[in-house]
């Protein structure tokens, strides 16, 4: 399947689950901003929770599909139709040939995830599809897209052939299979986020350290793919601390000497030097990944184990999802 | 050794308390010896000048309890790591263009010590560096083993693009850049060699634990490099 895209969007680029495995080459972890978004929308349309797909940012492009296929949108709900008709958020929905996926106004969260059927053909680099735009490696020549670029799905999966063939059976171009909502992230432009503490929480001031947890922060507008910058209501250590540089990860909130938090996202670096006054817990992430320059946002501080175990019920939930669709869809005996 | 979980899915193991060659040594030790005897789940380690950060994800680690289950296995697996036996360093030889258009803060590094261009080249080329760690950006190096005697702070208004290959003095540190990026070292001069490179099978062309040196080259010779 050959789709091209007649509009860019803000900044729409092609990722997958990332790079995590070169990070000692300091190669940044990259990939899907909502890891999670990235994984349902795949599962969706029958692919590879890791196939590449396309990450939408606030303002979603313009896509033309030459062929009929399957595609499902899932992250935040930046307001999709297909010839004029809304494309429902987690649900497939069956594209016919020369159909136009367009956006409107955001209306919740920032940041749309496209999957297509198959998942998107650019030359993997370092073992993954995803877009580094500081490096300039990876999806489409390392870039954004840009209007009149033309992208090519990998062949689908027998799982997606039966599940276009289960759409074509009903009146509906909408396909009848959905994911728990409980996997659904609740995202909001105020959203409370779960963190753990991070190696340096204990260095905060007393006031400050209330004030990571009782005091809302908002957004910054330089905020990107690699961190979230929060402003309104500045940290410090009680006392100064010079710290080597070490290992740091996705949600890693770190304070640099400004007193403005920032917490790490997809193309963070792979070590810093600044204190870690906290670590936002996985589950949670896509919460902040869905944050708009503006939105704001509270942390809760909950314990280690607590954070894992919502992290493995969250992956239970997420390979019951994947077991009752390869059922459901699994190739028959001719 | 102390571990300290860094969020839910990595642990930091913490191996010292300063940039030194012995805690370095160790750094590369456990390195070495979880790159030997890979524990399910771990997806990569980042070595630092004093720890090392484990990657790992908690569903395949498994156990009710992912965290206190990794650290148990770290914990077995580097309980007798004196007896490490280390890849021996690489030597990573580094040509490169000194002053001039390619290293405009030559003449300010030089003056700012008392020297002449031609003594600080001679004191950066002699030297011999340790890459304590990657880090920063893809393929960057920090590097120990900078002589006091040219060691230069950053300069005070950072330039906003730093050519790729561009070599730099940063307080007590040298390096290189892998690429364009804005930067406040000062620069003394340039390498033709691609620091890092994705076409390559090892992009990045230093690693932790190398040697490396530094040797002179003319400016015709960097004109016409050829890798």
């Amino acid at each position: 399947v050959t789709f091209t895209i007649l509009g860019a969007g803000l900044q729409t680029t092609v990722q997958d689950l990332g790079r995590p495995f070169r990070q000692r080459e300091a190669i940044p972890a990259g990939g899907a901003m909502d890891r999670l978004a990235c994984r349902a929308a795949n599962l969706l349309v029958g692919n590879p929770e890791g196939a590449a797909l396309l990450e939408a940012t606030l303002i979603g492009p313009t896509i033309r599909f030459a062929e009929e296929t399957l595609i499902a949108l899932t992250g935040g709900d930046l307001d999709a139709t297909v010839e004029g008709k809304a494309v429902p958020s987690w649900q497939p929905l069956l594209v016919s040939a020369g159909g136009v996926l367009r956006f409107g106004q955001p209306q919740t969260g920032c940041r749309a995830y496209v999957a297509v059927a198959g998942g998107i053909d650019v030359p993997a680099v370092f073992g993954s599809r995803a877009t580094y735009l500081r490096g300039g490696f990876g999806g489409l020549d390392g870039r954004a897209l840009r209007a009149n670029d033309m992208l090519h799905a990998l062949a689908p999966t027998a799982s997606t052939r039966a599940m276009i063939a289960a759409v074509k059976n009903t009146s509906s171009v909408v396909g009848r299979w959905r994911l728990s909502v409980t996997l659904r992230p609740r995202y909001s432009d105020k959203p409370v986020v779960r963190i753990v503490e991070g190696m340096h929480t204990a260095l905060l001031s007393s006031d400050s350290r209330s004030r990571l947890v009782d005091a809302p922060f908002r957004v910054s507008a330089s905020s990107d793919r690699m961190g979230y910058r929060l402003e309104g209501s500045s940290l410090e250590l009680s006392t100064p601390t010079e710290l080597m540089s070490e290992g740091v990860a996705f949600g890693t909130i770190q304070l640099p000497p400004g007193g403005a938090p920032i917490v790490l996202m997809a193309d963070r670096q792979t070590a810093g030097g600044y204190p870690r006054i906290g670590e936002v817990a996985t589950v949670d992430l896509p919460l902040i990944a869905q944050l708009k320059p503006g939105d704001s946002v509270r942390f809760r501080i909950i314990s280690l184990a607590e954070a894992q175990r919502l992290y493995l019920a969250l992956e239970t939930d997420l390979a019951q999802a994947r077991m009752a669709l390869a059922l459901r869809f699994s190739p028959r005996e001719k | 050794m102390h571990f300290s979980p860094l969020g839910d899915q990595a642990v930091t193991i913490t191996l010292g308390n300063s940039i030194d060659e012995p805690t370095h040594h160790r750094v590369r030790a456990v390195v070495a010896r979880l790159d030997r005897d890979r524990l399910a789940g771990v997806i990569d380690l980042v070595p630092a000048f004093a720890s090392v950060t484990v990657h790992y994800d908690p569903a395949v680690v498994g156990g009710e309890a992912p965290f206190d289950r990794i650290v148990a296995r770290l914990t077995d697996l580097l309980g007798d790591l004196v007896n490490e036996a280390l890849p021996p360093p690489r030597v990573v030889e580094i040509p490169v263009c000194y002053g001039g258009d390619l290293g405009p803060d030559l003449h300010d590094v030089a003056a700012r010590h008392g020297m002449t261009e031609e003594e600080v080249v001679r004191v950066h080329a002699a030297g011999d560096y340790l890459v304590y760690m990657i880090g920063f950006m893809p393929g960057f190096a920090y590097l120990g083993g900078l002589s006091d005697s040219i060691a230069t702070p950053r300069r005070s208004s950072p330039r906003k693009a730093v050519p790729a290959g561009s070599v730099g003095i940063g307080g007590q540190q040298t390096g290189v850049y892998p690429m364009v990026s804005p930067g406040g070292w000062n620069l003394i001069g340039r390498t033709p060699v691609a620091i890092f490179d994705i076409g390559r099978q090892e992009p990045a062309l230093m690693t932790t634990g190398d040697r490396v040196r530094f040797r002179p080259i003319t400016r015709d010779e960097f004109d016409h490099w050829a890798e």
